[in-house]
């Protein structure tokens, strides 16, 4: 460790903006999105891929970024929870329906399950109670019991269904 | 096998009254926390430097030396302290925070280990760094040579005191404490029936998402420290740095940003960390940052639960109980610097809704090589209620009698309240309940859930070879605790209301709730209010948020601050409008006479200030030449210019909030598989300020109750190592583990404070363990006397039962219904 550590450049693009940044080869992705890059909705709460807080699209797909390295997803679309509002900046389906429905308390674990929700109801647009739970069923919070994230999942496939254009 | 039974009818809509009081509104903190605009603790300091710390890996040892020579050569390491490096009163051990008589041998940790470590964990070495990797990389690099010494680890190991843990306390009792009312052995041992259990709690934790994180700055020109922290008490860290650091407290500023869950962890305080994290930023005059990661959380935060039990009861032929001896150890862990809150609440609310004849408990709190014990969410609640309610099942069971009989039997009357159970609270009060309708929480759940229909659920059931039982669990719960809070309001000139209060906030949508109570007393639009919490800039004085108690505390001191910039307003309104204060009405902001007449709040503060300087149009109403001089000096007598108040709320005691659960569960005949069915809840929080947020409340509070009955646990092996740091091992429940929850609620507002409201952030926690337990035992006519319970150990139970080693219900199978 006397010498400097070897950096790479990694160009992402985060929520459409793209960005280049040098990390060393073991920063982690969601180190290099808060901590670098100062996406700070990214939240990390056990690091070992277990909570689902740090959940973050990659390519369209929820990955955990405590598991990832920066360098390892060089090239690739990021959509962090802030990538989840409405064309207008204001809050986005998925972030109206748990808002409506009392979905978060102390809101830690809450953008991971914004980006998992996000993605499932582009492959589910009209989930019943059961996928709805089972959707949810990989991100741990321990304030709300789930039952108003349950509530939230539903109404925000609601929302998605009565936007114009859909 | 699984299957429902039946579909669980909808949520209970919570009353819907006029006023913001006691409306569902929407949550003010969730347009920033949605769009990931929250702020904690770890999105501060970007550029600050990192610390972290070396460990012991050892429960018990002695430390023979420390050598960081191999990480000197750490690129980016600033800097290496270890005990020898800590100076004054940093050097000195943390402070015992709540001193008690029974406890009567204190022992405090160092911040960093004085030559010898007692729990895996303990902090030894702290690492400065450019940046957390590195710090890491530093750690790594540091040898340390240990002398291994015997670990305590359980209650039952410390109590035997083959070993110590403290060389200075040679029975490893910290604390003993007995409390008596009557003579309960020698009523039970005249008692026409009795019993003897044995009744298990396990350890477990808090565990929020967000662990711990201290960020400092010290500003060596201003001799200003500014700590944010992500702690329950964001007052008392300011006091506690003070003396530590030897700062003037007015030199000290203490933050607390969003925090990601709290649940009890973080109201104990200063950690380690929160003490060295400063110290090194001044020293470096440098920025410091610490955020723990989850396995430092598991490893060096505190642990609850963790208790054994010995009770002994003995009662009537109609399942009154006539004497109750309860004797417990109670497995503090290495340190009490929180003192012995857990153990004292396990032994005064035990009772709940029940009045038996006599009663003593007698606890030994014990010293173990293991984390230290601070309380969790119901902190000592649960586990009394599982002892008192798994004692009513076990009465019910000896007698042949339905388990809602022996409860109603035993049970305080509305009538006899203020009911006082003659013990002495956590707070050093009398435990005195103010109000409450026992009879009709039972009666209200035992209808939710139809338990005089269960025989024939049971019934199909078992026809379908399925197996299912039903429990429920009553809980009487002391909020509100004191001794006080506190709370600013101030009328803008913009006619915007700010509000700040002492403490902090967790996830409880304070903001939201203290505005509505100021909008309402204050007569002005919710969304005119904007409200600071556990921010000491913006309020200096307060205790923290624990035990249910922020509604109580700053609830009411918002309502009293509010009540006097209410009457100050129309002091200046009425003089302005030339109109009797007694005419005066405000709403939406306005202050209106009868006839017509009207003068804006924002008006009305701009009056309150009486100005020389026109700084803006508003300001140049409240200058000298804007109006006619009085006779009098500007600012009246007495009087203080502004348009705002400071607030108290202090209780002469808690109040006691109550409620009762129950469950159905499905047990897999062949593989043990636990499911819950069925949960109902009935609450009586008193008057709700919003609904919404406390039905949230309670639906958290029962997946952490379901939590600690079937899935976590702490588990230290014999030599003191924690088995299951990790989210991998340690099973805190999934949407699939929590069952849908059924909710009614009931009020009986308290008459000890002006909102009449009672606390309820505990509260869903409290009764799981307990109808679990009762639900499983019920299907498999075993008793449960040991939580949590997995498949495998419920198992083994029926096993050792087929082999006659443990005793079955006297009822067995057939179940309560067969009394009916």
């Amino acid at each position: 460790m006397n010498q400097l550590e070897p950096i790479h450049a990694v160009r992402l693009t985060v929520n459409g903006v793209p960005h280049e940044v040098e990390v060393p080869a073991r920063r982690l992705l969601a180190d290099c999105l808060r901590h670098d890059l100062g996406y700070t909705g990214t939240h990390v709460g056990c690091e070992h891929g277990v909570c689902g807080a740090c959940t973050v699209l990659l390519d369209g797909a929820p990955v955990r970024s405590c598991l990832l390295f920066a360098v390892g997803v060089d090239g690739s679309e990021v959509t962090t929870v802030e990538g989840c509002r409405a064309a207008d900046g204001g809050p986005g389906p998925v972030q109206r329906a748990f808002a409506e429905c009392h979905g978060l308390q102390c809101g830690f674990c809450t953008p991971g399950f914004i980006t998992t929700v996000t993605a499932f109801l582009r492959e589910q647009p009209d989930p019943g109670a059961e996928e709805a739970r089972e959707a949810i069923g990989g991100n741990l919070c321990r304030c709300t019991g789930y039952q108003n994230i349950v509530a939230s999942v539903l109404r925000a496939a609601e929302i998605v269904r009565s936007e114009p254009g859909r | 096998m699984t299957g429902t039974i039946t579909e669980p009818p909808a949520t209970v809509a919570p009353p819907r009254p006029a006023g913001v009081i006691g409306a569902a509104i929407p949550r003010r903190e969730d347009a920033r926390l949605v769009l990931g605009d929250g702020r904690f603790l770890d999105d501060f300091g970007r550029g600050a430097l990192a610390a972290a710390f070396l460990r012991s890996p050892h429960a018990h040892a002695r430390i023979v030396e420390i050598d960081v020579t191999d990480a000197l050569s750490v690129d980016g390491l600033v800097a290496i302290y270890t005990y020898e490096d800590l100076d004054d009163r940093v050097a000195e051990p943390l402070p015992l925070l709540i001193p008690h008589p029974a406890l009567t041998a204190p022992r405090t940790a160092y911040a960093l280990a004085n030559g010898i470590v007692r729990h895996v964990g303990e902090p030894v070495v702290m690492v400065v760094a450019t940046d957390r990797y590195v710090a890491e990389d530093a750690v790594e690099r540091i040898r340390v040579g240990w002398e291994p010494l015997p670990a305590v680890v359980g209650p039952r190991a410390a109590f035997e005191a083959t070993h110590t843990v403290h060389a200075d306390v040679p029975d490893n009792v910290a604390a003993h404490l007995v409390q008596e009312v009557g003579d309960a052995p020698a009523a039970i041992e005249a008692a026409p029936h009795r019993l003897a259990l044995d009744l298990d709690i396990e350890r477990s934790a808090s565990m929020p998402l967000e662990g711990k994180g201290v960020y400092a700055r010290w500003d060596p020109d201003d001799r200003t420290l500014r700590v944010h922290t992500s702690t329950q008490t964001s007052t008392s860290v300011r006091f506690a740095l003070a003396a530590k650091l030897g700062v003037p407290v007015d030199r000290v500023e203490v933050v607390t940003p969003d925090v990601g869950g709290g649940f009890g962890v973080k109201i104990m305080h200063p950690w380690p960390e929160e003490v060295l994290v400063p110290w090194a930023a001044m020293r470096l005059r440098r920025e410091v940052k610490w955020v723990e990661d989850r396995r430092e959380h598991f490893i060096s935060s505190a642990h609850e639960r963790g208790q054994v039990h010995d009770v002994r009861v003995g009662f009537d032929a109609d399942g009154r109980v006539l004497g109750l001896d309860v004797r417990f150890l109670h497995d503090n862990g290495a340190y009490t610097p929180y003192g012995i809150i857990v153990p004292v609440i396990t032994s005064t609310q035990l009772l709940g809704p029940y009045k038996p004849a006599s009663y003593r408990v007698e606890f030994h709190s014990l010293y173990t090589n293991t984390v230290m014990v601070t309380p969790y969410r119901g902190a000592g609640r649960p586990h009394g209620v599982f002892v008192m309610e798994r004692t009513m099942d076990a009465i019910a069971d000896a007698l042949g009698l339905d388990r809602v009989t022996v409860r109603e039997r035993n049970m305080i009357q509305p009538d006899e309240m203020p009911y006082d159970q003659g013990l002495t609270f956590q707070d050093g009060r009398p435990l005195t309940y103010d109000t409450g309708d026992f009879p009709a929480t039972l009666r209200t759940l035992t209808n939710l859930v139809d338990w005089t229909g269960f025989a024939a659920v049971r019934k199909r059931a078992t026809a379908e070879g399925r197996r299912v039982g039903i429990g429920l669990a009553f809980y009487v719960e002391g909020t509100g605790v004191g001794p006080y809070e506190g709370a600013h309001i101030r009328v803008e000139t913009t006619g915007d209301v700010v509000v700040a209060t002492g403490l902090t906030t967790q996830g409880q949508g304070h903001e939201t709730v203290f505005a509505q109570v100021a909008a309402q007393e204050l007569g002005v639009p919710v969304d005119r209010v904007t409200v600071t919490t556990g921010d000491t800039r913006r309020f200096k004085y307060g205790v923290g948020t624990f035990a249910s108690r922020a509604a109580v505390m700053s609830g009411n001191a918002v309502a009293l601050a509010a009540r006097k910039v209410r009457a100050k307003a129309l002091r200046i309104a009425g003089q302005a409008l030339g109109v009797p204060i007694d005419d005066l009405s405000i709403a939406d902001g306005v202050v209106r006479a009868p006839g017509g007449a009207e003068i804006a709040l924002a008006t009305v503060a701009v009056l309150a200030n009486p100005l020389r300087y026109a700084f803006d149009e508003q300001a140049g109403r409240a200058t000298q030449f804007a109006a006619p001089a009085g006779d009098g000096p500007p600012v009246a007598e007495g009087d203080e210019p502004g348009l705002e108040a400071t607030g108290w709320y202090s209780p002469i005691r808690s109040t006691f909030a109550n409620g009762a659960h129950a469950a159905v569960v499905e047990t897999d005949p062949d593989t043990a598989e636990i499911k819950i069915l069925r949960y109902c809840v009935v609450h009586d929080c008193g008057r709700m300020i919003n609904p919404m947020i406390v039905e949230g409340q309670v639906h958290g509070g029962v997946a952490q109750g379901v939590g600690g009955a079937l899935y976590e646990r702490i588990v230290y092996d014999a030599d003191g190592q924690l088995l299951n740091a990790s989210f991998m091992d340690f099973l805190m429940p999934y949407a699939s583990e929590v069952p849908t929850v059924e909710t009614e609620h009931l009020s009986s507002p308290s008459p000890l404070n002006p909102l009449g409201v009672k606390g309820v952030g505990e509260a869903g926690v409290i009764p799981g363990a307990a109808v679990i337990a009762a639900a499983i035992e019920d299907a498999e006519g075993i008793r449960i006397d040991r939580m949590p319970i997995s498949p495998s150990e419920l198992w083994e139970l029926r096993q050792r039962a087929a082999a006659g080693e443990v005793p079955r219900l006297r009822r067995g199978r057939s179940s309560d219904e067969t009394e009916r």
